[in-house]
């Protein structure tokens, strides 16, 4: 058969691997900043942009969307061509998708440091970008399937099917999970409230992980992790087992971060049960990657790009069996809301992640330069620099998360909290905060350690940006689009692929929506809950703009040692207005759901203002801006109408009135703040923070109340 | 309540669609070799070592 020569595209691997170094070092160096800011608040140079709740999602988006994301690309766009033996289908896409995916990352960053956010996790950034991503996610795609359908191999390696189902599940879940409906250009409000919009979101964020940090990586690893070995993957046919339960089973197991949350237990056990079974195909792909090394341990030993990656596959291991560990109700009853968690994922980000990007990077870099790593001892300290500082985070987070769990827990003989005051457990675990710092700082150092020996190592090769390749052509392929080749098009393998993944993805996603969207019963309404005032609408939107959300949960659990501590647990009726839901998902400070009328207003005041002055020693970040800067109420009618549309019931033409309202209650708080001594003016934002705070949880105290009549 | 109807008219759609698809994956003949891929893809970039020495 004739050989067709063509060529590879390097260059859009270059700009993918730079990109994953640049922002790699940046996330991380975020990461070690708040990280820091949790010992040492003063660290956010007293800026309102700098603050823990905006940097924090700035920190987790570059991350996951930056580091992992063009580190993604970067395999894709390699391994891809080869595997498939063509050129990326587009030199003009793969440049769109380049350069908008950093274009993208660039506003994220700016707008979330400016409080521009959903406060959904990993899912904060703003309508404009969410379309954005849309816009770029699709021209990847084109480029993957035009590739993929212009090979010269038949047959589908198994890294590409997990590629496939990475793209089709990711569309799925971030069209889903950013539908809103925009209130300005840069604010929108999730179309679901609650309970539904809390199921959405999670959903989404579980397969985040699940289509962002593993599929797309477990493609990597079965084509990066055999090439550096020199040897096949130990079994092929587990693969695809392995694939096909994967990602059928991922899909089911959101809710287990919902666990004893308002949401109905149904979908609590569901999402457990399948959790457990995710142990079974996770496994199964740990194991194929680490028995692709028997007989070759003694090369492990030599070579730091192996010690990496079998740190990754152990990572990713252990990381999959902690997660369906942590989805056991008893489990979660301690570890939610705590460091543990937190320890949790970054196992898997450090580890699985982290590890795995900088084997391929070692590998991927020599290769392109067509040159040999510039220092492998380098690397080497590199890889115990970042291992020690993988045990250092992880360890004292364990350590944090279930000393701080324990303290909450504790009871006196009298039966009262043994820790009342939420601040003491805070102190206790400052040093475990240290010691986690500190493990990040090595982690980083390690990374730019290799930063250097990459430089280095590219320094010395050349680099081509397009290299000469040949293969045999494949029986040529009719246009798949044409007329009435439609049967030829149904038989397109990458079509099959694209069809069954979206399938199975979506199968496990309808079922456990339809009936929380459309059974009544599984939110009840309570008579007393009624839409936010206008000023505590306002509230609402400086706690998201301001990331309370990062620390402070409104959710309280059905335990004793919580109802003891918060106050009544939560109930679902009690957030049918709450667009978006603010549970949380980790308490670094206290719940805030009964936090209305706990404390007088001046407590509040004084407690933004300056935390310790009220509270010494607490590691709250002061928010002084929000006593000076003034309410944007120009916003109000858009607000207000955004809200009806979505099914909060303001009276009609409410929104001409809703800044009287607004007015007057903020006098009312003014007023009773100038009472109390406090020379607050009405028309500052921290006005309406407080009317939010004070209003938080009492419409079933107010229910109670009536009760009592 | 309409969006009842609409959901499950994608929820059956998307079912049918699976079968379909299972059926025919597992006919076509996609996984009737499940070991060459795994050597396959080790040996394109020594092919491409052996041209440059040449």
């Amino acid at each position: 058969m004739e050989l067709e020569r063509f060529s590879y595209d390097n260059k859009i691997v270059k700009q993918f691997g730079i990109a994953t170094i640049v922002w790699g070092v940046v996330g991380m160096l975020v990461g070690l900043l708040i990280a820091s800011q949790l010992f040492y608040p003063a660290l956010n140079f007293n800026l309102q942009y700098t603050t823990f709740g905006r940097i924090r999602p700035i920190h987790t988006n570059a991350v996951i969307f930056a580091f992992v994301g063009n580190a993604i690309f970067m395999g894709v766009y390699h391994s891809l061509q080869r595997l498939c033996k063509a050129r990326m289908y587009s030199d003009l896409l793969s440049k769109i998708h380049f350069w908008g995916w950093q274009l993208i990352i660039v506003v994220a960053a700016v707008t979330l440091a400016l409080g521009f956010t959903t406060s959904k996790e990993y899912a904060e950034l703003e309508w404009p970008i969410d379309i954005a991503i849309t816009l770029i996610w699709v021209a990847f795609g084109i480029n993957m399937f035009g590739t993929i359908f212009k090979r010269r191999e038949k047959h589908l390696y198994v890294a590409i099917w997990f590629y496939i189902a990475t793209w089709v599940t990711v569309a799925i879940l971030h069209i889903v999970n950013s539908i809103e409906i925009p209130v300005a250009f840069w604010k929108s409000y999730p179309v679901y409230a609650g309970v539904q919009d809390a199921l959405v979101q999670w959903w989404y964020g579980h397969n985040a992980v699940a289509f962002f940090l593993t599929t797309p990586y477990l493609g990597l690893m079965y084509y990066y992790l055999p090439k550096a070995a020199k040897r096949p993957i130990y079994s092929y046919k587990l693969s695809i087992i392995h694939f096909w339960s994967l990602i059928f089973i991922y899909i089911w197991a959101g809710p287990h971060h919902l666990l004893y949350s308002a949401l109905p237990d149904w979908a609590q056990s569901l999402g457990t049960a399948f959790s457990i079974m995710l142990i079974a195909p996770s496994w199964g792909g740990m194991i194929n990657g680490l028995l692709t090394l028997r007989g070759a341990w003694d090369k492990v030993r030599q070579d730091p790009i192996l010690k990496f990656m079998v740190v990754a596959v152990t990572a990713y291991g252990m990381a999959t069996f902690e997660g369906p560990m942590l989805s056991l109700k008893n489990v979660n009853a301690i570890a939610h809301f705590t460091d543990w968690i937190i320890a949790h994922v970054h196992i898997g980000a450090l580890g699985w992640n982290g590890f795995l990007t900088f084997g391929i990077l070692y590998w991927l870099i020599p290769k392109l330069w067509k040159t040999e790593l510039f220092s492998k001892k380098l690397a080497n300290i590199h890889f115990w620099l970042g291992t020690l500082g993988i045990v250092f985070y992880a360890s004292s987070m364990y350590w944090s998360g279930i000393t701080q769990s324990l303290m909450w827990k504790q009871f006196t003989p009298l039966g009262t909290l043994q820790y009342p005051n939420f601040l003491e457990t805070t102190l206790q675990i400052i040093p475990m905060y240290m010691i986690r710092a500190t493990g990040g700082l090595l982690y980083l150092s390690g990374v730019l350690l290799m930063v250097y020996n990459l430089y280095k190592t590219a320094k010395q090769g050349t680099f081509e940006d397009n290299e000469a390749a040949e293969a045999p052509a494949l029986v040529k392929v009719e246009d798949p689009f044409v007329k009435g080749k439609r049967h030829r098009w149904l038989e397109g393998k990458p079509i099959q692929f694209l069809l069954v993944s979206m399938v199975v993805v979506m199968i496990g996603g309808l079922v456990e929506f339809i009936p929380t969207f459309l059974v009544k019963s599984n939110i009840p309404t309570i008579a007393s809950v009624h839409p936010y005032t206008p000023l505590e609408l306002q509230g609402r939107d400086i706690y998201i703009r301001e990331g309370c959300v990062g620390c402070h949960s409104q959710l309280i659990r059905p335990f004793r040692s919580e109802t003891e501590r918060y106050g009544e647990y939560s109930k679902a009726g009690e957030y049918v207005y709450d667009h978006p839901f603010l549970w949380g998902s980790k308490r670094t400070g206290p719940d805030l759901h009964r936090e209305g009328g706990k404390y007088p207003n001046m407590w509040h005041y004084l407690h933004m203002e300056n935390p310790s002055s009220m509270s010494p020693g607490s590691i709250m970040p002061a928010f002084p801006w929000l006593l000076t800067q003034n309410l944007d109420t120009t916003t109000t009618v858009a607000k207000i109408s955004a809200m009806r549309s979505i099914g909060v019931p303001y009276p009609a033409g409410y929104e001409k009135y809703a800044n009287q309202d607004l007015n007057a209650q903020a006098d009312s708080i003014a007023n009773d703040l100038m009472k109390a001594g406090v020379p607050a003016e009405n028309n500052k934002e921290i006005i309406a923070l407080i009317a939010y705070l004070q209003r938080l949880g009492t419409d079933i105290k107010v229910n109670k109340q009536q009760v009592q009549k | 309540m309409s969006v009842i109807v609409v959901l499950i008219g994608i929820s059956l759609f998307v079912a049918i669609g699976f079968l379909v698809a299972f059926l025919w994956a597992v006919k076509s003949g996609q996984y009737n070799d499940t070991y060459t891929p795994s050597i396959r893809m080790l040996f394109d970039d020594e092919k491409k070592q052996k041209k440059d020495n040449q």
